[in-house]
């Protein structure tokens, strides 16, 4: 199961290689890793219900292991990962074929393959996260892969922005469920039942988890940056943003759901909210002319869907859920694919400039008639049976939420309607101008959607196929009990049938309606609504620049001096806070002191005095460096040898640099101190030391705790082999530190050479 | 700078700092000294010998361009923290391998003393790229003169 995980990333990284020895055939290279998981997924099949765990320890001392499972949940996400992106690879290299940077965009979707596997079979609260912001960060790189376009790198930001957020709110209720819980492995978490539901935490879990899941899986009102996310080349549209990285916020709650599931708050917010999505997708896919952009905004209101079938916690719902998963990545993936080819083939994907594309492309044409078939949920194709169990989870539900039923009902009538928009707008009637120089795309192109699209209709004609192993299996996972699924194609002819009937016939009128006045509806509505969250994110951002701007005024002028005088009353303001808030007693006593301490005193007394009122920027650095060589004498006086010559040696090199930075300064003189507030500054520069003398007073009082220094004189010499304990402590007990010191002088003194030829650059 | 004094004098005190600094670096383990003290004292030696003679000949002595000698050093402290990955003890654990060099004279060495030699080429490195660059700015060349 690690290698299911691990083997995508390996392959990201040969990717370019293998582009630049095969140029696009690298795809039929590149093929082989999700198939070989999809091979061994089905191999496995049957072992899943009850479930594999596997550990491989990672970080142990902190416990963190890669923990993998894979249940009936993570199976069906699996095996759509992998079948789907095998079918993907061999797109993609079709589509880009010959672009610069095909090495470059198989390296990023192998990533993310790797991090959604990584995400749908992680049984660690740990790992599952790590993941998660992977495909985020895939995401990121993918929507913006066309980085010259302002647009796409306006919607890849805002889809990295919105997942991100959502990611923070993610992790914190991921600890604090792992902490209420007190286990970090997911299997525990759900296989205890719904105690949390008792924790008095459990609404900030439930709203923190709900959070990420939501931006993840674009639920109104975070579901701008979907359609946005359009701006990445068509492979990933249908791979990430269709079949599988939007699916994961729905993963995450059908995973949680038997913890978190079943209170009155989960039914609401995800039935409300799922709802609510649901039926705004499919209105605004109306109103659309990209085609792109109504196959988005379908998926959006497919989300809402599967977030609203999984409100209830119940299991027909959770069973439709589940059967509404897989049809809809069947036939939404063959449907992204057959509008790529005749993106790529006819030079637009815009419904009003596309028709009669039916003779020149057949294949595509007829791969996406039949998956629209399963779209509207026709007869004799998986779609039909999603949405019987769809309409059978809303009947089980109580009387008072019939209002769902008929939320459902009014999507599946639209939803019946865009299916015919897709397969009947672009292919038939008569030919445009685009149309005329359009022919079939190559067999990798058609692989995907061909292959989609006869499953869906397979699995229509034999549910049972599918029925007992994936979507009963991934049911028992997300109920926490065996659960069983008999499909019967046809029920007797009731009411249900009769309104399944209705919805057919009122979709079709809608269709015809919206063939003569979709034009209208658009002009009407368009201004008015006007994308009213992606405006938000567009008002959230300006805030966020002004307010950055304004802060940046405020707080970094640019004048070192303001600067310190800042940090210094800070300091000087928390540290006598603290005091005077304690009870704290300050030792007086005091034995005179030898004759050689008080000469070093007088000495740095002096250059401190001299500093404060020199009138030349060299007399003060000199006096500067006289204060700091009489501190170091200081350290000498108390045995600490090694401090001590560092600061000698520091104090040297601060002079020898300070006197290199004063050649540059215009005018040696410190004139212009007069614009300075003088009083303000001397007071603080009086506070602070005011007050680091209360605070040693203070110290001094205290009885002095040995521990910590007889444990290190104890410890060096047998653990470390080393008589100085000051360097013992920095290169071995705690080097890690030293290390993190190491990093920062190497940053600094990178900054400052950059900095330095800055100035140098505006000079010349 | 063109003192002959200052010149004369940096002919034998920067050799015998850099000298004393590697000195330094070896004994820090039990006496007082170590990887940012020594390479403080080698940074000085290199900025005594940049005031006197010019900073390229103060490039010269440390052969390579300092903030890839830094870059080295970091390399050398993160490498010392590997080799305990090989014997399955916790990441940065100590190492000590102890040559019996004959004659009771043993010459311990350490992933901390490579450590440690890593953090004295960062120090030398890092504080030698700033000094030698505002050594070497164009305007300071103007003011100076050829």
């Amino acid at each position: 199961m690690l290698s299911i995980v691990l083997a995508p990333f390996v392959a990201a990284g040969v990717a370019p290689l293998l582009v630049r020895l095969l140029g696009h055939r690298a795809s039929l290279v590149l093929v082989l890793v999700p198939g070989a998981s999809f091979a061994w997924l089905v191999w496995r099949m049957d072992e899943a219900t009850p479930g594999i765990l596997e550990s491989t320890p990672w970080v142990p001392g902190l416990d963190v292991a890669l923990d993998f499972s894979l249940d009936g949940l993570s199976l069906i996400f699996s095996l759509l990962i992998s079948g789907i992106g095998a079918l993907i690879v061999l797109y993609a290299g079709g589509y880009l074929k010959g672009h610069p940077m095909l090495g470059r965009f198989f390296l990023f979707l192998m990533m993310f393959m790797g991090a959604m596997q990584g995400v749908v079979l992680a049984d660690n609260v740990v790992t599952l996260f790590v993941f998660w912001e992977l495909t985020s960060l895939a995401s990121y790189l993918l929507v913006g892969f066309e980085s010259g376009r302002a647009a796409a790198r306006r919607a890849a930001l805002q889809a990295l922005l919105i997942t991100g957020t959502g990611g923070l709110a993610l992790l914190a209720g991921l600890i604090m469920l792992a902490s209420a819980g007190g286990s970090w492995r997911i299997s525990d978490l759900t296989g205890a039942g719904s105690w949390i539901q008792d924790d008095p935490l459990y609404l900030p879990i439930l709203i923190l988890v709900v959070l990420g899941c939501f931006t993840k899986s674009a639920q109104w009102p975070f579901h701008s940056w979907l359609p946005g996310a359009m701006q990445a080349p068509t492979p990933v549209s249908a791979y990430l943003h269709s079949a599988t990285m939007v699916k994961a916020g729905v993963y995450l709650l059908a995973r949680l759901d038997p913890a978190l599931g079943g209170s009155p708050e989960w039914l609401w917010i995800l039935t409300g909210i799922g709802g609510l999505t649901m039926l705004m997708g499919v209105v605004f896919a109306l109103l659309e002319t990209d085609l792109k952009l109504v196959l988005a905004w379908t998926t959006v209101s497919a989300l809402g869907t599967l977030v609203f079938l999984l409100g209830p916690s119940h299991e027909p719902g959770a069973k439709a859920a589940m059967a509404f998963l897989l049809v809809h990545a069947l036939y939404k993936g063959a449907l992204f694919m057959a509008a790529g080819n005749v993106d790529h083939e006819a030079g637009t994907r815009d419904l009003t400039q596309l028709g009669g594309l039916m003779r020149t492309m057949p294949v595509t044409f007829a791969a996406a008639a039949v998956a629209c078939v399963s779209m509207a949920g026709l007869p004799f194709s998986l779609g039909w049976v999603a949405k019987e169990l769809i309409g059978a989870s809303q009947i089980a539900l109580a009387a008072e939420l019939s209002v769902s039923l008929i939320a459902a009902t009014l999507t599946n009538l639209m939803l019946f309607c865009v299916a015919a928009i897709v397969a009947i707008v672009p292919f038939t009637g008569r030919r445009s101008d685009a149309a005329e120089h359009a022919h079939e795309a190559p067999w990798p192109m058609l692989a995907g959607p061909v292959v989609l699209s006869a499953l869906g209709l397979v699995f229509g004609l034999v549910p049972d196929l599918v029925a007992a192993p994936l979507i009963a299996g991934a049911t028992t996972a997300v109920m926490g009990r065996q659960a069983t699924l008999d499909l019967v194609l046809f029920k007797a002819a009731d009411w249900k049938l009769l309104l399944t009937l209705a919805t057919f016939v009122a979709g079709a009128a809608l269709f015809l309606l919206w063939r003569r006045s979709a034009g209208s509806w658009r002009a009407a509505l368009n201004p008015t609504l006007g994308r009213g969250p992606d405006r938000g994110y567009d008002r959230v951002m300006e805030g966020l620049a002004a307010l950055a701007a304004w802060q940046t005024r405020l707080l970094q002028p640019g004048l070192l001096h303001r600067y310190m005088a800042a940090s210094f009353a800070v300091v000087t303001l928390a540290v006598a806070a603290s005091l005077a808030r304690g009870d704290v007693r300050f030792s007086l006593a005091f034995d005179g002191g030898r004759l050689i301490e008080w000469a070093v005193f007088a000495v740095t007394a002096a250059a401190a005095l001299v500093a404060a009122f020199a009138t030349t920027r060299l007399l003060a650095v000199t006096a500067l460096g006289m204060l700091g060589l009489g501190v170091a004498m200081i350290f000498m006086l108390f045995g600490a040898p090694d401090v001590a010559i560092t600061q000698f040696m520091v104090e040297t090199l601060v002079v020898v640099i300070l006197a290199l930075v004063l050649i540059r300064l215009p005018g040696f003189r410190l004139s212009s101190r007069s614009d300075r507030p003088r009083w303000l500054y001397g007071s603080i520069s009086v506070g602070t030391g005011a007050i680091v003398t209360l605070l040693l007073l203070g110290v001094l009082a205290e009885p002095f705790d040995p521990r910590l220094s007889e444990w290190f004189g104890a410890t060096a010499v047998p653990q470390a082999f080393g008589h100085n304990v000051v360097n013992v402590i920095l290169v071995d007990f705690r080097a890690l530190d030293t290390l993190g010191e190491i990093i920062v002088v190497f940053a600094a003194a990178l900054s400052a050479l950059a900095a330095i030829g800055i100035g140098a650059r505006t000079r010349s | 700078m063109s003192s002959l004094i200052l010149r004369a004098a940096t002919r034998v005190l920067a050799p015998m700092m850099l000298m004393l600094s590697l000195f330094l670096l070896w004994r820090g383990h039990n006496l007082p000294g170590g990887g940012f003290i020594g390479g403080l004292v080698a940074t000085s030696a290199i900025a005594l010998q940049g005031i006197a003679f010019g900073p390229e000949a103060a490039r010269r002595t440390l052969v390579l361009p300092p903030a890839v000698l830094a870059a080295f050093g970091l390399l050398a402290a993160v490498l010392a923290t590997l080799p305990a990955a090989l014997v399955e003890l916790p990441f940065f654990t100590g190492l000590w391998l102890k040559l019996d060099l004959g004659d009771g004279a043993i010459l311990p060495l350490s992933t901390p003393l490579l450590f440690d030699i890593g953090v004295f080429l960062v120090v030398i490195g890092g504080v030698c790229a700033i000094l030698l660059a505002l050594e070497e700015d164009p305007e300071t060349d103007r003011t100076e003169g050829p």
